[in-house]
């Protein structure tokens, strides 16, 4: 699909402040989301960082979603355990998934391995984007996000959204 | 300046309607004692990023002025926030730090600030206005100036590095953030009643 598909759906989900760390997969959703007067998408300098401003934002109000590349994941799981998991802050993570199969650089090959289980050891639902399935599967975030009150994951393999 | 006394100036210099966050440890433990608000975010866990949270509150709610009460050792943990911060410069965020040069929760190891002269970094990352103050009665006025101007605004508050054995926040997490939400959304639409009117 194209980025500027899946930022639609994102933004028809109510979904509106944006706020995470580049990486090459998530690059054409950046762009998109950045060109976007009616939404707002903030670079941080670290992937927590990027939790930390995502949570303040969710106590303001807003809808936010945070980017990032799954090495920041591992950067991460401190903050998401003992802040959006502890306080129940809705927030959706969008995580590209680098070194899937070990089809990438070498230093990807270990997050590329444990991205799912270690989501799912700290008890975050993740679902793997599909063509086809995007618009089932944001719908399908959102509606965990608002009902549990909890970070809910996104990931996205390299050549899905162009 | 014990960090407790420098806590009770600042609140004191509170209008009542500004949102505090503060850090974890001694600081949020401090914030509940001296003055317990459902406007006071205490961060209990995730260490540096009261001053990230902070930002989303100020781009979140551009009308009301937020406050982050941090430390020393949290900063360190999070200087990238002083560079976001500054490049984004919401002009309702002011940034205090109570730098007691250690880790006064776990035993009182020495932190870099006994070198790193934080105010001069934010200065240099951004920040609107930048403030380094030792004195208590200082703080209380400063603090009422900079609240009334456009930030962002940062003051390193230099305090001994001794606390009170102040109890533990006993409010549940969930119950910090309903009530903190409930605040926010109360103002909020008491805004809108008041710009309603004013059409």
């Amino acid at each position: 699909m194209r980025a500027v598909e899946f930022c639609n759906t994102l933004k028809h989900q109510r979904f509106n402040f944006f706020v995470g760390v580049p990486d090459t997969i998530l690059k054409g959703v950046i762009e998109v989301l950045s060109a976007d007067s009616e939404i707002r998408y903030i670079g941080a300098t670290r992937e927590e960082e990027a939790i930390g401003i995502a949570v303040g934002a969710s106590l303001g109000g807003q809808q936010p979603v945070v980017l990032m590349q799954n090495s920041g994941l591992g950067n991460s799981i401190g903050a998401l355990a003992s802040l959006p998991l502890l306080y129940k802050i809705p927030l959706l993570l969008l995580i590209s998934w680098r070194g899937y199969q070990r089809k990438d650089a070498p230093e990807h090959f270990v997050m590329g391995k444990c991205t799912v289980n270690l989501l799912k050891d700290i008890g975050i639902t993740a679902e793997t984007l599909t063509n086809r399935n995007y618009d089932e599967a944001i719908t399908r975030a959102a509606r965990i996000i608002q009902e549990r009150q909890v970070p809910a994951a996104i990931l996205i393999k390299e050549g899905v959204i162009s | 300046m014990k960090g407790y006394d420098a806590i009770v100036r600042i609140m004191r210099a509170l209008k009542g309607d500004e949102l505090v966050v503060s850090a974890n440890g001694m600081i949020s433990r401090e914030l509940f004692a001296v003055r317990d608000s459902p406007n006071n975010f205490y961060m209990l866990g995730s260490m540096g990023l009261a001053s990230s949270i902070g930002l989303g509150l100020a781009l979140a709610l551009p009308d009301r002025k937020i406050v982050v009460l941090d430390g020393d050792g949290n900063l360190l943990m999070n200087m990238g926030s002083l560079a976001t911060t500054g490049d984004l410069s919401p002009t309702n965020l002011v940034h205090v730090v109570l730098d007691n040069e250690s880790y006064v929760s776990t035993g009182g190891q020495p932190t870099a600030c006994r070198t790193v002269e934080l105010e001069k970094v934010a200065r240099s990352c951004g920040f609107k206005l930048s403030k380094k103050i030792k004195d208590a009665e200082l703080l209380e006025a400063n603090m009422g100036e900079l609240l009334r101007t456009d930030g962002p605004a940062f003051v390193l508050v230099k305090v001994e590095s001794f606390w009170k054995q102040a109890p533990r926040v006993s409010h549940k997490p969930e119950v910090i953030k309903r009530r903190f939400r409930d605040s926010v959304k109360t103002s909020v639409a008491r805004q809108r009643r008041k710009c309603g009117a004013r059409l």
